[in-house]
């Protein structure tokens, strides 16, 4: 059974004198146990609040979230807010993009990790903070009897994004969400994170979802990618059939249109025409249709299905790529 | 000087250019009481209708130098060269009337966008500074003109910023610099506020635009795969100084400095084949403080190839190691011919997974 199942999963922003908004639509994805998923897509794909209404992290109004998130035979959605937290933290640990905003200025860091310690293990706060030291050694924060006095201010961004890893991992989740971990980060410093991330889920086979609109992140760290556009799943696939053989214009696009580092110089960019704000509503037809360059009348009728590919993904799309165009 | 020369003669040439920020303490007075070394003797030279490309991690003095070039910040030291005269000699009215020619793309466009004032008023703001918006009609045709050129209508000109999407925002942005058609334009992160949909298509109309007009820019990012691109020369910074400078392809070819080593192969590549074979040199901690940089080369506390000699001690300068491939490394031809290897423990070299044999130094990202 997987670890996480998530059902239809539906988000829809509402507010007074507004009309709804559905930011997440039906979405559905699983993670296997020890599995490393990818979310992947732009700003207003979705991807952050899928995360957040896994956790039940959003705010208690204005929203309505359905559907279903199955960890380990219970749906999260349903729990009650007290048995909700017991599992946060526990069970579920999550790493955000901005490690300044996510910690507490006021608290020293060494405090911080162990108060999940305390909280999810009963630990007194000796034995938390002796804990929280050898966490942060693990970690690889260099003098960590320092650092857990230290505050979040007094340390650099990469340290703070491992001060978070160690606050995460310190349950020993079974389940690791990462938001944009280094998207804050400088790359030599994305490198390092990258590189420990890789490391503590093949030493202690945490499942991980990664949520990114860096293509080159999910090329190395991913066993699944989901990529998502206007709130739906529109292609998924494993990594390396995904970035060999891209299915979904909105895929085939995006990887044409990054510049790389290994790719000869000199040629113009294949962009994808046109911005997020073009799209039309899931109902009406496929919402990238109007910046698809393969688009067919069957496109502006109805929402396309997801359907299962040749090789073990799934995709949205009535007309897509051709398995032969490769990536320029 | 002849019409020839001064088509492909530099544009600007900065010598030993410094920005040192003076740290203030004190409660009645204000004591100087150190600087921070944002930029710390760069000199390059940007040749006419080229594009160079400054890339370097935050806390590097990338965009110091850039608003130094233009004089938003006052350099502490050094002689900034455009188009044969010292730009840093120019006062009052005569900086105002050199500044028409080289104007500025900022990193967000939402910020630097005044919410108030319509894309006319923006536009016409800098026409009216410069005494150039004296005919209406004409003006009229530039601004649609200006428009047409970053590929926006006419209509757009009555409208505010906010009823843009970022990426047609940043167009607004490069409309605003085009229009008071400059010879050089200084753009700092002009695409990082993007998503990777619209960065391909506001790198390809700045492309477009150098060729349709001539420019010369200078474009400072984080990204080396985005600098990669446009770029015809690339100079690589680190805390406050030019660590090396080439051709695009030269420096993607074969870096020589260690700390673009690791830079480039810290670049995340969308090609899990790429990904799963490539050499990653992790540099050990962070980036020093740019107000205590560390003596002799600012990068031997992190270099994987640091020598007990020379490296601590002697600040090292930036000089031709290849033709047109300048290198700040005492050490340089030493590692290109693989005499020095990184060192072993500490700051470690990590491979994703151990196929290949120790010892192979491997390439930083396999030719397929």
């Amino acid at each position: 059974m997987s670890l996480l199942d998530v059902r239809d999963l539906t988000v829809v922003f509402q507010r007074r004198g507004e009309r709804p908004f559905t930011a997440v639509d039906k979405v559905s994805f699983s993670v296997e146990p020890g599995q490393t998923v990818g979310l992947v897509g732009e700003s207003g794909c979705g991807k952050s609040v899928t995360s957040l209404a896994i956790m039940g992290l959003l705010p208690r109004r204005g929203n309505k979230v359905t559907g279903e998130v199955n960890f380990d035979g219970t749906d999260l959605l349903k729990l009650r807010p007290d048995d909700l937290r017991d599992r946060r933290g526990r069970d579920i640990g999550m790493i955000f993009q901005d490690p300044l905003s996510s910690l507490n200025p006021v608290v020293p860091i060494g405090i911080q990790v162990a108060e999940v310690l305390e909280r999810h293990r009963g630990m007194d706060r000796k034995a938390a903070l002796k804990e929280a030291r050898e966490l942060l050694d693990a970690v690889g924060i260099p003098d960590p009897n320092r650092r857990l006095k230290e505050y979040p201010h007094q340390i650099s961004g990469g340290m703070r994004q491992r001060a978070l890893i160690a606050i995460a991992l310190a349950c020993k989740p079974r389940l690791l969400i990462a938001d944009e971990p280094t998207t804050a980060l400088d790359v030599t410093i994305q490198a390092q994170i990258l590189t420990l991330l890789k490391q503590l889920v093949d030493e202690t086979g945490t499942a991980l979802i990664m949520i990114t609109h860096d293509l080159g992140v999910v090329a190395g760290l991913c066993d699944t990618v989901n990529v998502l556009y206007g709130g739906k799943v529109v292609e998924r696939a494993a990594r390396h059939e995904l970035f060999a053989r891209p299915r979904h214009p909105y895929t085939h696009g995006l990887l044409s249109s990054v510049p790389r580092l290994d790719s000869p110089r000199g040629e113009r960019l294949h962009a994808i025409r046109g911005s997020v704000a073009d799209n039309i509503p899931w109902g009406e037809g496929c919402a990238f249709a109007p910046r698809c360059d393969n688009v067919v009348d069957a496109c502006l009728e109805g929402t396309p299905p997801l359907e299962p590919t040749a090789t073990g993904g799934d995709l949205r799309c009535n007309n897509p790529v051709s398995e032969e165009v490769a990536v320029p | 000087m002849t019409e020839s020369t001064e088509r492909t003669g530099p544009l600007v040439e900065l010598r030993d250019v410094k920005v040192h920020f003076p740290v203030k303490s004190g409660v009645l007075f204000d004591r100087t009481v150190g600087y921070v070394y944002a930029v710390d003797g760069v000199s390059l030279s940007i040749n006419r209708g080229e594009t160079y490309g400054l890339v370097g991690e935050s806390g590097c003095g990338k965009s110091t130098l850039g608003r130094g070039l233009l004089r938003l910040v006052e350099p502490t030291d050094g002689e900034i060269v455009f188009d044969g005269t010292d730009v840093r000699s120019l006062k009052g009215e005569s900086m105002r009337k050199a500044r028409r020619r080289m104007q500025m793309i900022f990193q967000d466009p939402l910020s630097s966008l005044d919410p108030r004032q319509s894309v006319e008023s923006l536009l016409v703001e800098g026409l009216k500074a410069h005494g150039l918006a004296g005919d209406k009609a004409a003006t009229a045709k530039r601004l649609r003109d200006t428009l047409a050129a970053v590929g926006l209508p006419a209509s757009a000109l009555s409208k505010y910023p906010h009823e843009f999407s970022g990426g047609q925002r940043q167009r607004i942005g490069i409309a605003r610099a085009l229009v008071l058609d400059p010879e050089l334009i200084v753009a700092d992160e002009p695409v990082s506020a993007l998503d990777v949909s619209i960065q391909a298509q506001v790198l390809n109309l700045l492309e477009d635009i150098q060729n349709d007009r001539g420019l010369t820019y200078l474009i400072i990012a984080h990204d080396l795969a985005v600098v990669r691109h446009i770029a015809d020369t690339v100079g690589v910074m680190y805390l406050g100084g030019l660590v090396e400078e080439a051709s695009s392809d030269d420096l993607y070819r074969e870096p020589m400095h260690p700390y673009t080593k690791a830079l480039m192969s810290a670049v995340p590549v969308p090609d899990p084949q790429v990904e799963d074979r490539r050499e990653r040199i992790l540099l050990a901690g962070d980036l020093p403080s740019p107000t205590n940089p560390p003596a002799g080369c600012r990068f031997h506390t992190r270099c994987p190839w640091a020598q007990p000699t020379r490296c601590a001690e002697e600040r090292p300068a930036l000089r031709e190691v290849l033709d047109g491939h300048r290198v700040a490394c005492h050490y340089a031809e030493d590692i290109a011919a693989g005499r020095i290897r990184p060192h072993e423990v500490e700051p470690e070299l990590v491979r994703p997974d151990d196929g290949a044999a120790p010892g192979d130094t491997g390439e930083l990202i396999p030719t397929p």
